[in-house]
């Protein structure tokens, strides 16, 4: 549908000097035409906005106590309600929505970095390069990634999530690597790349030019995918004490202290379930919406 | 064939035999089982922990690689060794994994069957409006990690017992009530009442994965030749759909079905940590908190013989239904 339209408008504009669009510009038209696309934006729009904004309009912030007012419902005082301790659940929330967005952010570009890198290393070199990664791959595929960051959680100490974000990272990789190498073996019987190999370009950066610039579209909507993955790993990691550690909150540690109170206190559970449903749902619609923008053929929302 | 499969499996045998010194070596370099002994009152004499640390070969101060060469030779002889109370880790496990087993046989094939029926059914009418339900709420599904969801049907399941049957008609701890005095079907009830809430957390996630899956894989053969040769040929549409196309499409499913089956022996963790089933998920996040080596070790072992198991069942299933593999 969409080649013979292009086909038509081309006839149509034949002979007038027409600027040719960039391809950026291109799959940016095509995912804010989408409704996903539009709504998946503004909605995370929305959550970055509340979470890095919201603690300026907040009379709270999320270290304060009201020793006024414990395990109180929400009121025009207490937005969310507050906390058995006293503390303001709107304030104490937005603190864990930064950390969790932060985190899922970083862990989604590391781990597709790392996957670019070493799929496209082991698809470009091939022989005992690609059989050592694949091997690695396979290895960390089948060590369960749970059991390893919780073994190794006493180290993220307070204060330590940058770690915690690496090795988060270290365990969502493996999967797009494996698919990134197929697409760089095929990659490599590509014109530009022969021509390139014959000039005398070292491999190294024929593959940071030429080879990972063209599987771009596939890493870009995997990092997408990958920041809602990081965000719910997070949580469940967090949630049984395995990651961000307490003085640092996140929606992990909150929805784990909101369940236990949540029975007759529902505040302290829904908002911040809420919030992180909505957050996770946007990123998603994001990343179909994208894949939709960067390859108009194929079939909507697989997975 | 053969040759491949020989290959395959050696490559397996090393992975396994890899991972699992690893997840050893980890565990035993991490956790502190002397700090068990820590806080008991009275405090036991250092002579004494020493030597139940060396009996449960678990003594820090024994060099790594001994301690790890013990374990293995173990294991090479089918003995994983003893928890950190001393009883035997084999037991626990076979026990664990039957538990383990019931939840997550239940809970996939409710979430398979189910996830197909509904991604067969929107594929078929695309874009109407069981389809853009149904795409809908699996995006939804897909956005909720199984602790929320858990939590939310706990909550659910509490508010309905009290307010609509007024007894406690959900169940949300355990696989059954202790010392229950009713008949064999009393037990079955009490069972199911236990089963209903784990099952809905595990199938919910499947069924939109599946659904969404089966929807494109119907998709892709919905306008394939051979289902408008079905029909040429005279069959209805209906038989055409689920003779042809149904069938053709459930080939990557029932092998997606294999691969989910391993990864969920170990993968129901959080469930059965939150509804108090005691399976491999809970004993892994219990014995990390007890500091058991040995136990930690045997189920990183299981995990990864249980994915690299599904992952050549999925294979040999992929090959066995689809005869363009078996030709090549």
């Amino acid at each position: 549908m969409t080649l013979s339209e292009e086909q038509l408008a081309e006839e149509l504009s034949d002979g007038a000097a027409m600027r040719v669009p960039s391809r950026a510009r291109v799959v940016a038209a095509r995912f804010f035409r989408s409704s996903q696309g539009r709504i998946g934006f503004a909605v995370l729009a929305l959550m970055f906005l509340l979470a890095f904004a919201g603690p300026l309009v907040s009379p709270w912030s999320y270290t304060d106590k009201d020793f006024t007012a414990f395990m109180q419902p929400p009121s025009a005082r207490h937005w969310f309600g507050t906390l058995q301790t006293g503390a303001d659940v709107f304030a104490v929330t937005l603190r864990g929505m930064q950390k969790s967005l932060v985190v899922g952010l970083l862990a989604a570009l590391i781990s597709t970095a790392l996957a670019a890198v070493v799929g496209a290393f082991a698809g470009y070199f091939l022989g005992w390069t690609d059989r050592t990664l694949s091997w690695l791959t396979d290895l960390l595929l089948v060590l369960p990634a749970f059991l390893v960051l919780a073994i190794v959680s006493p180290v993220f100490g307070p204060g330590q999530w940058p770690l915690f974000v690496v090795m988060l990272a270290l365990f969502l990789w493996m999967v797009t690597s494996k698919i990134v190498r197929g697409m760089a073996i095929s990659v490599k019987q590509r014109e530009f790349v022969q021509a390139a190999r014959y000039m005398g370009v070292p491999p190294v950066r024929i593959i940071f030019r030429h080879v990972i610039p063209n599987l771009s579209s596939l890493l870009i909507v995997d990092a997408t995918l990958n920041v809602s993955t990081a965000i719910l790993t997070e949580t469940s990691l967090s949630y049984f004490g395995f990651g961000i550690q307490p003085p640092d909150v996140s929606f992990g540690t909150l929805i784990a202290d909101g369940s236990k109170t949540a029975v007759y206190a529902p505040w302290t559970f829904w908002f911040v379930a809420g919030l992180l449903v909505v957050t996770v749902l946007a990123v998603n619609l994001i990343g179909d919406a994208l894949r939709d923008a960067f390859d108009p053929s194929s079939s909507r929302g697989r997975r | 064939m053969a040759g491949f499969l020989v290959r395959r499996l050696l490559n397996y045998a090393v992975l396994v035999t890899v991972a699992a010194s690893l997840a050893y070596l980890l565990a035993a370099a991490a956790l502190d089982p002397r700090s068990n002994y820590a806080d008991r009152t009275p405090k036991p004499p250092p002579a004494v922990v020493d030597a139940q640390l060396t009996a449960l070969n678990l003594n820090d101060k024994t060099p790594l690689l001994q301690r790890y060469a013990t374990w293995a030779g173990g294991v090479l002889r089918g003995d994983f060794g003893r928890t950190v109370t001393g009883a035997p880790v084999n037991e626990d496990l076979k026990r664990r994994m039957g538990v383990t087993f019931r939840l997550v046989i239940v809970g996939l094939i409710c979430g398979s069957v189910l996830g197909v029926l509904v991604g067969a059914l929107a594929a078929v009418r695309q874009y109407g409006w069981f389809d853009r339900l149904t795409t809908g709420l699996s995006f939804l599904v897909l956005a909720v990690p199984v602790v929320v969801l858990a939590n939310v049907l706990i909550l659910l399941a509490t508010w309905a017992n009290e307010n609509v049957f007024g007894r406690h008609v959900f169940l949300v701890s355990g696989e059954y009530s202790d010392g229950l005095t009713a008949g064999f079907w009393g037990h079955v009830v009490d069972r199911l009442q236990h089963l209903i809430l784990p099952t809905i957390t595990l199938s919910v996630g499947l069924i939109a994965v599946f659904s969404r899956y089966q929807r494109n894989m119907m998709l892709d053969v919905l306008d394939a030749d051979f289902v408008r040769t079905a029909r040429a040929k005279g069959l209805s549409r209906r038989k055409a759909l689920t003779r042809h196309a149904l069938r053709t499409a459930l080939i990557p499913v029932v092998t997606y079905f294999a691969f989910t089956f391993g990864a969920l022996l170990t993968g129901a963790t959080f469930t059965e940590k939150i509804f108090g089933w005691h399976g491999l998920g809970e004993q892994l996040i219990n014995s990390i908190f007890s500091n058991d080596v040995n136990t930690v070790a045997a189920i990183s072992l299981l995990a990864a013989v249980a994915v690299l198991a599904a992952s050549l069942a999925s294979d040999l299933l992929h090959a066995a239904l689809d005869p363009r593999v078996r030709a090549g």
